[in-house]
């Protein structure tokens, strides 16, 4: 049976995939304007700052919103459908797209508060989803 | 003078469009120019100028004016601002004709993703689009594929906040299956009902089967020159009143709403200004429809109706066939052809010059003409009028 892709961690990214496999997401922040941002950048997208630097996020936030992929566009995904990608606020004021785990997908509501589980997709690589919380 | 024509449309070549295979992108392409050529009465050794729309497999690059047989351009390039490259085609190609670069420059969206062995869906999303290194691995890893998941979020954002319907997205899907049967060029015939588009399979919750455009193989070429010579050639010219490019940006940030205000609004205020019109003199809307969605958010955003109220909007069939705001009058992209912006451009033309027969709108004065690119990241905006000013 196919399997689902996996990233590749490169250099501009390991601090993130470094992170997601020790249980932490890892977002760059900007020491020059105090804000956060992803994915990866040279400078700081608001202030164009040079001055980023990795910091680990809260890994909370709230669903903003969501599809249910019924479409297999991959041969990996096929046993999945249906499955649900997400975009997610997090605190820090980056939206981020991941999926929901533990949460039948009739049970999504888009404001839902989430937070950051890590799962091992492959050898040594791991990656951030969401899974509801009591609000 | 604010509202002097800008440049004029003098030829429009379209191809049979769909599951047609075969035949390169190029070899589209120069079928296109033919007709293009053949409809302005011109030459190939009239044409000077030429610029080409990057398509996404990347075969329509800079190298195709030696397959199409050009020589002696004074102006060349591929340009790339994804389904919105066509608003900018024709403001690069109107500057550079009152700039003096060249006097007729050739358009053109050319593409052939389908083949025997490769659908819609796999030719846009399929696994060979999808780069696994890096940051750039994660859309892959979460399954998060092409175009649909991304437009069906902002869809259900939408749906949350103004309590938009799929039957009213429906709708739209459905006056413009109608439209297409009127035309000639459209590639899906078959009567649909809304019952019909509530009957079709989800590809992304929430959107449908007949909520997705179509992918296509074949070409769309417009021939750009001045207002004065366009008088002189062989078709009614079309004049460029006003346009303008809006690229709202990164939308990955808690402060963003792309699914609420698209790029549409910015470029849509600077087109009617240059114009010298409102949105009032607009008889007929030629709007980017990659999704029905897209259709109902534009609307909003361009003032025909306030935000949150294009469902209601549209629900009544107002874009249809007899409808108050006849809209995608070829089809669009869900029923017509897929030719990024230059489905909308196309019909656009074949309207504002009164060519369109039975589906032909009765008032043509002026005609708006959205391209939206991206995940709603890139918008242009383009009015054409058989009038010379607004």
């Amino acid at each position: 049976m196919a399997t689902k892709p996996v990233p590749i961690p490169d250099e501009t990214s390991a601090p993130f995939f470094d992170g997601a496999r020790n249980g932490r997401l890892m977002l760059q922040y900007c020491s020059a304007c105090a804000r956060w941002s992803f994915p990866v950048r040279e400078r700081c997208p608001h202030c164009f700052s040079a001055a980023l630097e990795w910091r680990q996020a809260s890994g909370r936030g709230s669903l903003y919103t969501f599809t249910i992929m019924h479409q297999v566009m991959n041969p990996g995904f096929a046993s999945a459908v249906p499955y649900n990608i997400a975009q997610i606020d997090l605190a820090e004021g980056v939206r981020m797209t991941s999926n929901i785990v533990d949460a039948p997908n009739d049970a999504l509501l888009i404001g839902m508060p989430l937070e950051a589980v890590f799962e091992e997709v492959g050898e040594n690589v791991c990656l951030p989803k969401f899974r509801p919380v009591a609000g | 003078m604010a509202n002097q024509p800008k440049g004029a449309i003098a030829g429009l070549g379209v191809t049979p469009t769909g599951k047609i295979y075969g035949r390169r992108a190029v070899d589209f392409a120069a079928e296109a120019i033919a007709l293009a050529l053949e409809d302005a009465g011109l030459n190939k050794s009239d044409v000077d100028g030429l610029l080409i729309n990057a398509n996404l497999p990347g075969d329509m690059d800079a190298r195709s004016q030696m397959a199409l047989g050009f020589e002696n351009l004074t102006l060349i390039n591929v340009m790339s601002a994804y389904g919105s490259t066509a608003g900018s085609m024709m403001q690069y190609a109107c500057m550079a004709i009152r700039e003096g670069l060249a006097n007729v420059v050739v358009l053109v969206y050319a593409d052939a993703p389908l083949s025997a062995t490769r659908g819609a869906g796999q030719s846009y999303a399929g696994p060979h689009r999808f780069p696994l290194a890096g940051m750039n691995g994660l859309r892959a890893a979460y399954g998060n594929f092409g175009a649909n998941p991304e437009y069906a979020m902002a869809a259900r954002r939408h749906m949350h906040l103004y309590g938009t319907t799929t039957e009213q997205f429906g709708a739209i899907a459905v006056g413009q299956r109608a439209w297409a049967q009127l035309s000639p060029w459209a590639q899906m015939k078959q009567t649909m009902t809304l019952a019909d588009h509530q009957a079709s399979r989800f590809i992304a919750e929430p959107l449908r089967l007949l909520d997705c455009c179509l992918v296509s193989n074949g070409a769309v070429a417009v021939i750009v020159t001045s207002a004065e010579r366009a008088r002189d050639l062989r078709q009614p010219p079309v004049n460029v009143l006003g346009y303008a490019q809006c690229a709202p940006g990164d939308n990955l940030q808690t402060d963003r709403h792309p699914a609420v205000e698209t790029g549409a609004k910015r470029s849509g205020e600077i087109a009617f200004r240059m114009a010298g019109i409102s949105r009032d003199d607009i008889g007929t809307c030629q709007l980017y429809d990659c999704y029905t969605y897209t259709v109902l958010v534009t609307l909003e955003d361009y003032g025909f109706c306030a935000k949150g109220e294009g469902g209601p909007f549209v629900a009544d069939g107002k874009l249809g066939p007899d409808g108050a705001l006849p809209t995608n009058t070829g089809g669009g992209q869900l029923s017509g052809y897929y030719m990024w912006g230059f489905t909308p451009l196309s019909e656009a033309v074949v309207q504002a010059r009164g060519q369109g027969g039975a589906r032909q709108v009765p008032r043509n004065d002026y005609v708006l003409v959205s391209a939206n690119g991206g995940i709603l990241n890139f918008h242009s905006t383009i009015i054409l009028s058989r009038h010379a000013s607004g």
